[in-house]
């Protein structure tokens, strides 16, 4: 039972990481109808440059800001320089370009830091556990990410609903040329909105960083999973996406806690072991299909666009 | 037929891969070979993603999936004892003709980017089942020791024979799509691409045109993927990677989309530019730089590659078929 909590409290970390991620993507996406798929790039980059001015700076919090403000740096001049252009062009447009530009990020990468991952350790103060409930020891690190994620889920909830910058945020998804025709610079809004995306895609690849190695491609597959939250949340949606990322982050951490050991009971054991992991990275586009069956449009969709 | 500078590049390719066989004979080049018979085979798979993405508009982020069931099939059916090409390509064709139904009965309910994403989390749902396939080496792939058997029909272990027939099937496949998309089924198809509810409302139940379209695409692209079982002997879920769809996607756009010979442009182009982006920066890099250091850039060639797709979408859209045409126009 206690077993099984914790990884509830995995999933839900691992969750709201991806709801980080996808709420860059569905903001992105709702308000530029752009697919960008250099996201998960942005990420991998947040991650690099937080290993890199965490150890420049010795400050796991001033090597987190500064790494965030490169990326969004990083981020804004990609959409200035090239993504601008592909504003009001076919998806396909968007997918090929994007793809060209995981190509390039990749390689710029490799070219900076070098094909070894980086590591990026936590400091004393992060690596300690705390006792969520008797008998269960959590650690500190994890929870910080959770209370960080949480925070910035109703920092955008606050930002989208309750400010002026939200109201044109919004108004701009809804009609972009009226918006404009209302004296909005809506070059500048859009620059704005993916400089936003950018730190939020940064902020989940930094706080991935000590859990994981800091490698080439890390945003890749995070990103496939952040897409299957927009999914069945419905794009566009950041109420979806919060919904969809917790689900899918519970499923898929606690499928691969235990489907090793109900998968023992029917093979052996070298079998489990291989099956499992597989089966366990199926489970979710195994609920994304029935979503998708029964909600065509995702559980939260976005009416009129 | 008029003699414009598209109708000229496709027949001076077509004479070219028709050479290849005897310009390696003369030279021994053997390395030639190898990469035009996966060349053509690539080409056949762009071919098929061709009828659904530039004919039909349904993008398909997910189509490398069919390589990998097709190649699959032939190396379970080899590793089983079924060596027979009888038996494995039916199964290889028939097997990604029934994903392709129920991943394109699912996906084709949605739209727009809905259908990309789609097609993207299918593709990985059966990339991970291939990795979990423990009997046929999980992660690590299969490998194919006997390409498909024939009997006294034909050789495939003969390089230029094997060559031969991926050029012949190729050949096939463009005269196959072109029929069908002059057919009253593919002027549907398209016609669904344009306005699909102005189909709908003339009578047309273009859910099914599409689902038939997509499945005929999967096929063909599980023949290619038995294809390049054969010409690798080896199979893995790599092939299955969604970066390996992304690439045939390259490939359609690159050549120029709803073009007959644009997949076949395009295949070529984009795989022989990753042959070459490498030599030639190495060869500008020398210029400037030492020889070691030189080589050493040319490892980071895709640098160039990537901000190159990018400039193909903004400034050739009909990808070089397009550019073709309009010297024509001038």
């Amino acid at each position: 039972m206690l077993l099984f909590l914790e990884q509830c409290l995995n999933g839900l970390q691992f969750g709201l990481l991806l709801f980080l991620l996808a709420a860059g993507l569905t903001l992105v996406f709702g308000i530029m109808d752009l697919v960008n798929l250099a996201h998960g790039s942005l990420y991998m980059v947040g991650a690099y440059f937080a290993a890199t001015f965490v150890a420049l700076t010795d400050s796991f919090l001033l090597g987190a800001v500064l790494a965030l403000g490169a990326t969004v740096v990083v981020g804004m001049a990609v959409e200035v320089v090239a993504l601008r252009r592909l504003y009001g062009r076919d998806h396909l447009d968007h997918v090929l370009g994007t793809f060209g530009l995981i190509l390039f990020f990749n390689e710029a990468v490799r070219i900076v830091w070098g094909p070894a991952g980086l590591t990026l350790r936590l400091p004393d103060w992060l690596s300690t556990s705390v006792r969520v409930l008797p008998g269960l020891d959590y650690p500190t690190y994890r929870i910080a990410i959770i209370v960080t994620a949480l925070a910035v889920a109703l920092f955008l909830y606050v930002l989208v609903m309750r400010t002026r910058i939200g109201m044109l945020i919004r108004a701009g998804a809804s009609n972009r040329e009226m918006t404009g025709a209302l004296g909005i610079n809506i070059g500048l809004l859009y620059t704005l909105v993916f400089g936003l995306g950018a730190a939020l895609a940064a902020l989940a690849g930094l706080m991935q960083a000590p859990i994981q190695t800091v490698q080439i491609g890390m945003g890749e597959n995070i990103l496939i999973l952040a897409f299957v939250v927009i999914i069945i949340g419905g794009i566009g949606s950041i109420r979806g996406a919060f919904i969809a990322a917790i689900m899918v982050g519970l499923i898929d951490t606690i499928g691969r806690a235990f489907l090793p050991d109900l998968l023992r009971l029917v093979l052996s054991s070298r079998g489990a072991s291989t099956v499992a992991p597989a089966l366990s990275s199926m489970l979710i586009y195994l609920v994304m299909a029935i979503v998708l069956v029964v909600r065509p449009a995702g559980l939260f969709p976005v009416s009129s666009k | 037929m008029t003699l414009t500078p598209r109708s000229l590049v496709v027949a001076g390719l077509l004479v070219f891969l028709a050479l290849v066989p005897a310009y390696v004979a003369a030279t021994g080049n053997a390395f030639l070979m190898t990469l035009f018979t996966r060349i053509i085979i690539l080409a056949i798979a762009a071919t098929s993603l061709n009828l659904i993405l530039g004919y039909g508009g349904m993008v398909s982020f997910g189509h490398a999936v069919y390589l990998g069931v097709g190649g699959y099939a032939v190396g379970i059916l080899a590793y089983e004892g079924v060596a027979s090409g009888f038996a494995q390509w039916p199964v290889a064709i028939g097997v990604s003709a029934l994903l392709a139904l129920i991943v394109g009965a699912l996906s084709l309910r949605a739209r727009g980017v809905y259908f990309i994403m789609i097609t993207l989390a299918f593709a990985q749902l059966v990339y991970y089942f291939g990795v979990g396939l423990d009997r046929y080496g999980a992660d690590d792939g299969l490998t194919v020791y006997r390409r498909s058997q024939f009997g006294e029909l034909i050789n495939l272990s003969n390089r230029t024979v094997f060559y031969y027939l991926c050029l012949l099937l190729l050949i096939g496949t463009i005269y196959l799509v072109w029929r069908l998309i002059n057919s009253r089924f593919g002027l549907v198809v398209q016609g669904a691409r344009s306005n699909d509810r102005r189909m709908r409302a003339i009578g047309f139940p273009t859910y099914r045109y599409r689902l038939t379209c997509f499945v005929v695409a999967g096929a063909i692209c599980g023949l290619a993927g038995a294809l390049l079982a054969n010409h690798t002997g080896f199979i893995s879920p790599a092939t299955m990677h969604w970066t390996r769809s992304g690439d045939l996607i390259v490939m359609v756009v690159l050549g120029g989309m709803a073009s007959s010979f644009g997949p076949l442009i395009g295949a070529v182009t984009l795989l022989v530019l990753e042959e070459l982006l490498p030599v030639l920066i190495r060869l500008l890099a020398s210029g400037f730089v030492e020889p070691q250091v030189a080589v050493k850039v040319s490892e980071y060639w895709q640098i160039v590659l990537g901000p190159l797709f990018l400039l193909v979408v903004l400034f050739a859209r009909g990808g070089i078929n397009g550019l073709l045409e309009g010297m024509r126009r001038g």
